[in-house]
């Protein structure tokens, strides 16, 4: 072949002559990475003001006011025989404690020189109404404080705190009647003399929950302990349970309508609604297999529903996205199924597998609905569990459902709370998703 | 054809996937201690049918092959052929340098350590040894044995897979376009290995490289749309063929 003569064509347009067509394709392209940018703002701004509201309205529930008084523990209130004997001890009620603390105001009154026209009974009133248990308590727990002259430190009842946050003013007494203004000026002088102070409250985070009663004293402790032990429930059957099905299905399994019909059925089941769970768990283990209602392991099984859809479709995408050359070098090599699975497959999947795993915790964590039919919800979790079998089998709430049975609750101070239980749990699922993200870089493996 | 000991007969083998019929009734005999390469434009069947005779196709669920395959006068596919021992004794080596992602030591000390070929650490120490020196890679990754395989580059890792399969010490290997992912000077020193292993192993390598075929290969066989066209001495085959067909695809004007 001979080459063609190359003949030079004039140039139509000159490359800085920028075409009206270019023009427009790039205005498109700009103005879509606009909406983009615009998208990506609107959600941190979303998300800065949920973190921000929650903050700002949850942070008041970690502070609580606290009052000190000096209490004399009378022996002719408290242990009228003077035998020292514990089953008398026992016999005074909390109402026996009750004119202890406002003989305490009474001195305390006179010794500082308050000026107030408030009765005693009016006084006393501003200490939380668990100040009598917690003083019995501390009398059954060392009988030899009868007699004596003790320092208490109690909890303040939830308007005295409300005034302290800025909750409660003078004006809005008026119709209130929990606390008058003279109250609140009694508490102004006591704040002015340091024996009422606001501080840093363990008692939420390691509580129980209090009744209507006692807003002052309610914390999310127990109920914690609840969704720790639900979810180690879930984790422990969906893990095995979930792994073992996946790994059938994406590396055993024949393909057939059969497991095909499986495949959809579980991507069907990862989209029911939670409730739907609820309402299964109800018929299965409560009504059927009469296991004890509102039970942390109840909430576990019913909750294992719920994840292991989300577990099983999370395991099979990493398996799937093991290179299948891996697979055929270790077969070629005379390995058996289920050694290339277990030896090859299954460490290189387990970053995914964990990640989806977390993930999947960390929506039954936070998830109520399903609860409420069990009976989780509506539940006062008052008792800290004492064995494993208790925090199994004996009723308790969660911490969505104790959030939930807050933030319905009339009194402004549980609303507080809902809002600090709301941190609380967010910390809990901050601090899985970053552990999903540390196993994750660990595990990881390159190819 | 010379007449030599034949170490894998196959005879009217079909394969199918699904609807398509991939292999169309091939007997071929492949002699052993010697390279055979199948040759053949793609799609015509030379991969599926190396892949017949470890049975890596078993993996494929559509998959159906019939026929007899012989190994040592011993049918392959008798149900009672399992096919992860007979995976031990035909070895294979993929397109794509596929190590694991372990180390090096581990990569090739897996196939000893799954049949159980060793006795203590130092005689698993002396195989590895042993097969890297024979994949001609040792000098190059003696020094750092717990590296990971996949660090390597290409030809090396490729290397580091032909000792990996020879670790299991197997009679057959089978190489699937062994080069193909690789630089020339890598494919130089691949196909230098793959004539010395000629002496123990009985080689069978699918390649796109007629040039590499004639190189490499003292028999070749070349397949066409399913069909086993012609097979016979790689000499034969390249300078004087019986079929216009395979003429015609050495020549360059099919395929």
């Amino acid at each position: 072949m001979t080459p063609k003569p190359v003949t030079q064509k004039p140039a139509t347009r000159s490359l800085f002559d920028v075409s009206d067509h270019m023009t427009r394709r790039k205005a498109a392209e700009k103005r879509f990475r606009r909406y983009g940018q615009a998208a990506i703002l609107v959600s941190i701004l979303m998300l800065l003001a949920l973190l921000f509201t929650v903050v700002f309205k949850g942070a008041g529930a970690f502070q609580q006011t606290f009052i000190t008084l000096e209490i004399e523990l009378l022996e002719s209130k408290l242990d009228k025989k003077g035998k020292g004997n514990i089953e008398d001890i026992k016999k005074v009620s909390t109402f026996g404690y009750t004119p202890l603390i406002k003989k305490a105001f009474k001195s305390l009154a006179t010794e500082q020189n308050i000026k107030t026209n408030i009765k005693t009974k009016n006084m006393a009133k501003i200490v939380s109404k668990s100040a009598a248990a917690q003083m019995r308590n501390d009398v059954l727990a060392d009988t030899s404080l009868i007699g004596q002259t003790v320092e208490f430190t109690f909890l303040t009842n939830s308007w005295v705190d409300g005034y302290l946050k800025g909750r409660v003013t003078h004006e809005n007494t008026k119709n209130n009647k929990n606390i008058s203004a003279q109250q609140l000026d009694l508490v102004d002088e006591l704040v002015a003399m340091g024996v009422i102070e606001k501080r840093f409250n363990l008692g939420f985070i390691t509580g129980a929950d209090a009744s209507d009663q006692r807003p002052e004293n309610a914390g999310i402790g127990v109920a914690m302990i609840g969704s720790l032990v639900m979810i180690i429930v879930v984790l422990l059957i969906s893990l095995p349970i979930g792994i073992a099905a996946s790994i059938y299905l994406e590396e055993f399994a024949p393909k057939n309508w059969l497991t095909d019909l499986i495949e959809v059925n579980i991507a069907n089941l990862a989209a029911v609604p939670s409730i739907v769970y609820g309402i299964l768990g109800l018929a299965i283990f409560i009504n059927t297999m009469h296991l004890p209602q509102s039970a942390p392991l109840v909430g576990g099984l019913v909750l294992t529903l719920m994840t292991l859809p989300t577990i099983i479709i999370s395991t099979r995408a990493s398996l799937k996205s093991v290179p299948p050359s891996i697979r055929s070098a270790a077969l070629g090599l005379g390995a058996s199924q289920m050694q290339t699975v277990f030896h090859h497959v299954l460490p290189l999947a387990l970053p995914g597998i964990l990640t989806g795993t977390i993930i999947g915790l960390a929506q039954a964590l936070g998830e109520t609905a399903p609860l409420l039919l069990i009976g989780m919800i509506g539940y006062i979790a008052t008792n800290t569990p004492e064995t494993v079998t208790d925090a199994l089998l004996s009723p308790n709430s969660v911490m969505p459902a104790q959030i939930y049975e807050w933030a319905k609750r009339a009194d402004p101070a549980f609303y507080e709370r809902a809002w600090g239980g709301i941190i609380i749990l967010l910390v809990f699922l901050i601090t899985m998703n970053t552990l999903a993200v540390i196993l994750r870089r660990r595990f990881e493996r390159r190819w | 054809m010379t007449t030599t000991v034949s170490k894998i007969r196959a005879k009217h083998v079909n394969v199918h996937y699904g609807d398509t019929h991939a292999i169309k009734d091939v007997n071929i005999d492949i002699p052993l201690n010697t390279v055979t390469a199948f040759i053949g434009p793609s799609g015509c069947g030379k991969s599926t049918f190396l892949r017949c005779l470890n049975r890596m196709n078993d993996t494929i669920d559509t998959c159906r092959v019939t026929g007899d395959i012989m190994l040592d006068g011993e049918d392959i596919y008798n149900c009672k052929v399992d096919p992860v021992q007979l995976r031990s004794k035909v070895g294979m080596v993929f397109q794509k340098p596929n190590p694991f992602p372990k180390s090096i030591y581990d990569n090739i000390a897996y196939g000893p350590r799954i049949h159980g070929l060793f006795k203590d650490k130092s005689d698993l120490d002396a195989i590895v040894e042993k097969v890297l020196k024979r994949a001609a890679i040792w000098d190059e990754v003696k020094d750092r044995l717990d590296a990971p395989g996949t660090g390597l580059s290409g030809g090396q890792q490729q290397r580091i897979c032909i000792a990996r399969a020879i670790a299991t010490a197997p009679d057959v290997l089978l190489m699937d376009e062994p080069c193909s992912a690789l630089d020339p000077i890598a494919t130089a020193q691949v196909e230098e290995l793959i004539d010395e292993l000629r002496e123990n192993y009985t080689v069978v390598i699918v390649t796109h490289s007629m040039q590499q075929a004639a190189r490499v290969s003292q028999k070749t066989a070349f397949f066409h749309l399913g069909h086993l066209v012609e097979s016979d001495d790689t000499n034969k085959i390249f300078t004087n063929p019986n079929d216009q067909r395979t003429e015609s695809y050495i020549t360059g004007r099919i395929g």
